[in-house]
């Protein structure tokens, strides 16, 4: 085999550490209610459910348009099972404090989020997996919508509290460590998403590294030529849809920390395309690119583009068009160029390493 | 014994008889070719060796085992590596991690580097070419990752669909020479193909293949001097 370069991945071990210390640092000197820790928090949620959509879309060639049901199933088990039993009358007010009396740690409720959107997956991936294409993504659509109408059911209230939300449950905010009189001594508020993404992105990342990775690209190159060298299509397939949905489910469990709330009404198509469109931008098959794209698009919808809202002056001079919602317009307009003019993405298929890597045609020369 | 044995293999798609009880037999160590028109039914009967299409009667025997009702996995496992028409590369993988692919079922990790070096001194192009991407390389140049990456199997027995099909004649030559490296290196070579001349030329035996059915048998230089097989494949009149 030939000798791996060590550098390129050495440098990006960097870079990663020199962003993580970053963070760490921005949030001990930075009030905290500047609008940064927002798009840095949203953005890692993002980020770990753009890779895991990519992990099906861009790497496996499984085009799923599941995401937002896989994610509500997490942030609802994540929530039912971490609201503290003393709280649980007040949230759950219309069902008799609710059927679960027990909370388990958060850690642990992760897990149990990811678990519950993998045997999901696992349930529904057995019919659906058989179809192809615009098929299964139709499919997978139709998954999520039945699922939030599920959530919402009164029938179900004891349990998911119908369609009332979900709060009070422990969010990013209670990871900052306090001294005794309440004051924050610490923030890791926008540490601990870094953290928990950044695992979960490793653990993708040595995924489709390992032999599994290469085969689910083969599979996405050429099915017939995969079976050929004896690779399990449906166990493959089903594999790859489970673990994309577990991370998925994570990622859920990490948006109901942000948001404090969870609604199911929240989880629609839109949050599915909207993380489509990360993909996208980001690189079909890059998982940097879709990391990079998370921040960006988030930046950009919750951060820079705000101004766009509301009437600016210059001068006497009141500037056209700008009123609630041109933001969107606006941004509609940049996703247009960004899909005309940079077709492949951000990254193409380009990872960190391969930027530091000498390009192979110059060093065959 | 035979390697490979085919008896009254029965094959049909949507009602439609493609193979109406076919037998041939495959040596060890020799190439053996079908040869036939379109829709001879010549590609179904690898498809279904491979596992890929099911038999509705009729039985396959390798090495005296009867693997007609394997899957295709444990079909590889057996040792029957197939090159599927077209070449069928991973375009967007490298030619290293093609070759892996290959060795997807393998689990002897040492063996397995070997291996590879072992292809890459048998097509030292593709070792030049280790880190490119599949969908780069020439039609020749994925030819021969195609074999590379059924070699890396351990297959007892490689199966070739069409293998010059889209090539350059100059290619063809070169494909038929790595058919000829594989003979050597004692590979038995079951060969499909539509270019009769080079195939009969390349094999020890053949049959040709004629609307599902077997019509005629012979080594190669037997059916290259049959008026019958001149007119219809070789496109020779007889005057």
């Amino acid at each position: 085999m030939m000798k791996k370069e060590k550098k390129p991945a050495l440098i990006t071990w960097i870079i990663v550490a020199v962003i993580y210390a970053a963070v760490f640092v921005a949030e001990q000197v930075l009030p905290p209610t500047s609008m940064l820790f927002t798009v840095l928090k949203k953005g890692a949620t993002y980020a770990l459910v753009a890779v895991s959509m990519n992990l099906l879309n861009g790497f496996t060639g499984i085009f799923s348009l599941g995401q937002a049901g896989f994610m509500m199933i997490g942030a609802y088990v994540y929530g039912i099972f971490t609201i503290p039993v003393e709280s649980r009358p007040v949230v759950y007010q219309y069902y008799d404090g609710g059927l679960i009396q027990f909370t388990v740690p958060v850690v642990v409720a992760l897990v149990l989020a990811g678990l519950a959107a993998a045997f999901f997956a696992f349930l529904i991936g057995l019919p659906v997996l058989r179809l192809k294409s615009d098929y299964l993504a139709i499919a997978t659509l139709g998954f999520a919508e039945i699922m939030r109408v599920l959530i919402q059911w009164n029938n179900m209230g004891p349990l998911t509290n119908g369609s009332n939300m979900l709060r009070l449950y422990p969010s990013f905010n209670d990871f900052n460590i306090k001294d005794a009189s309440g004051n924050v001594t610490v923030y890791l508020s926008t540490l601990v998403p870094f953290l928990i993404a950044g695992v979960c992105i490793g653990l993708i990342v040595l995924l489709l590294n390992s032999g599994y990775g290469r085969a689910l690209k083969s599979i996405r190159d050429d099915e017939i030529a995969a079976e050929a060298m004896g690779i399990n299509l449906a166990h493959h397939k089903r594999l790859a849809f489970c673990i994309s949905s577990f991370f998925a489910g994570v990622g859920g469990a990490m948006l109901a920390m942000y948001q404090t709330t969870v609604q199911a009404k929240f989880f629609t198509t839109a949050m599915t395309y909207e993380i489509l469109l990360i993909v996208v931008i980001g690189g079909v098959g890059s998982v940097t690119g879709s990391v990079l794209s998370s921040f960006l698009f988030v930046a950009a919808s919750e951060w820079w583009l705000r101004f766009l809202d509301e009437k600016q002056m210059i001068g006497n001079f009141e500037v056209p068009l700008l009123r609630n919602g041109f933001r969107l317009v606006v941004f509609s307009i940049i996703i247009m160029v960004v899909v005309l003019f940079f077709r492949k993405g951000i990254m193409g298929t380009k990872e960190l390493p391969d930027l530091f890597r000498r390009k192979r045609k110059e060093a065959a020369k | 014994m035979s390697l490979l044995k085919v008896t009254d293999l029965v094959v049909s798609y949507g009602g439609i008889e493609a193979l109406k009880g076919i037998s041939f037999e495959v040596e060890q160590g020799q190439i053996v070719t079908l040869i036939g028109a379109n829709g001879a039914g010549k590609s179904t009967t690898l498809r279904t060796i491979s596992g890929l299409v099911r038999a509705q009667e009729g039985r396959v025997y390798f090495e005296g085992r009867d693997i007609t009702d394997y899957g295709t996995q444990k079909i590889v496992e057996t040792g029957i590596a197939m090159v599927p028409e077209g070449r069928r590369v991973f375009p967007n993988l490298t030619v290293l991690e093609n070759l892996r692919i290959g060795a997807y079922l393998r689990k002897d990790k040492e063996v397995i580097e070997q291996d590879i070096e072992y292809i890459y001194d048998l097509f030292p192009r593709l070792k030049e070419r280790s880190w490119q991407l599949a969908g780069t390389l020439s039609g020749g140049e994925q030819q021969m990752l195609a074999v590379g990456r059924a070699m890396m199997t351990r297959p007892k027995m490689i199966m070739m669909d069409e293998p010059s099909l889209g090539l350059a004649p100059l290619v063809v030559k070169d494909i038929f020479r790595i058919i000829q490296t594989l003979k050597e290196t004692g590979m038995t070579v079951l060969l499909i193909e539509q270019n009769a001349n080079a195939a009969l030329h390349a094999c020890d035996y053949a049959y040709v293949l004629e609307t599902g059915r077997i019509t005629m048998a012979g080594t190669g230089e037997e059916l290259l001097s049959s008026s019958a097989i001149q007119e219809a494949y070789l496109g020779k009149t007889s005057k």
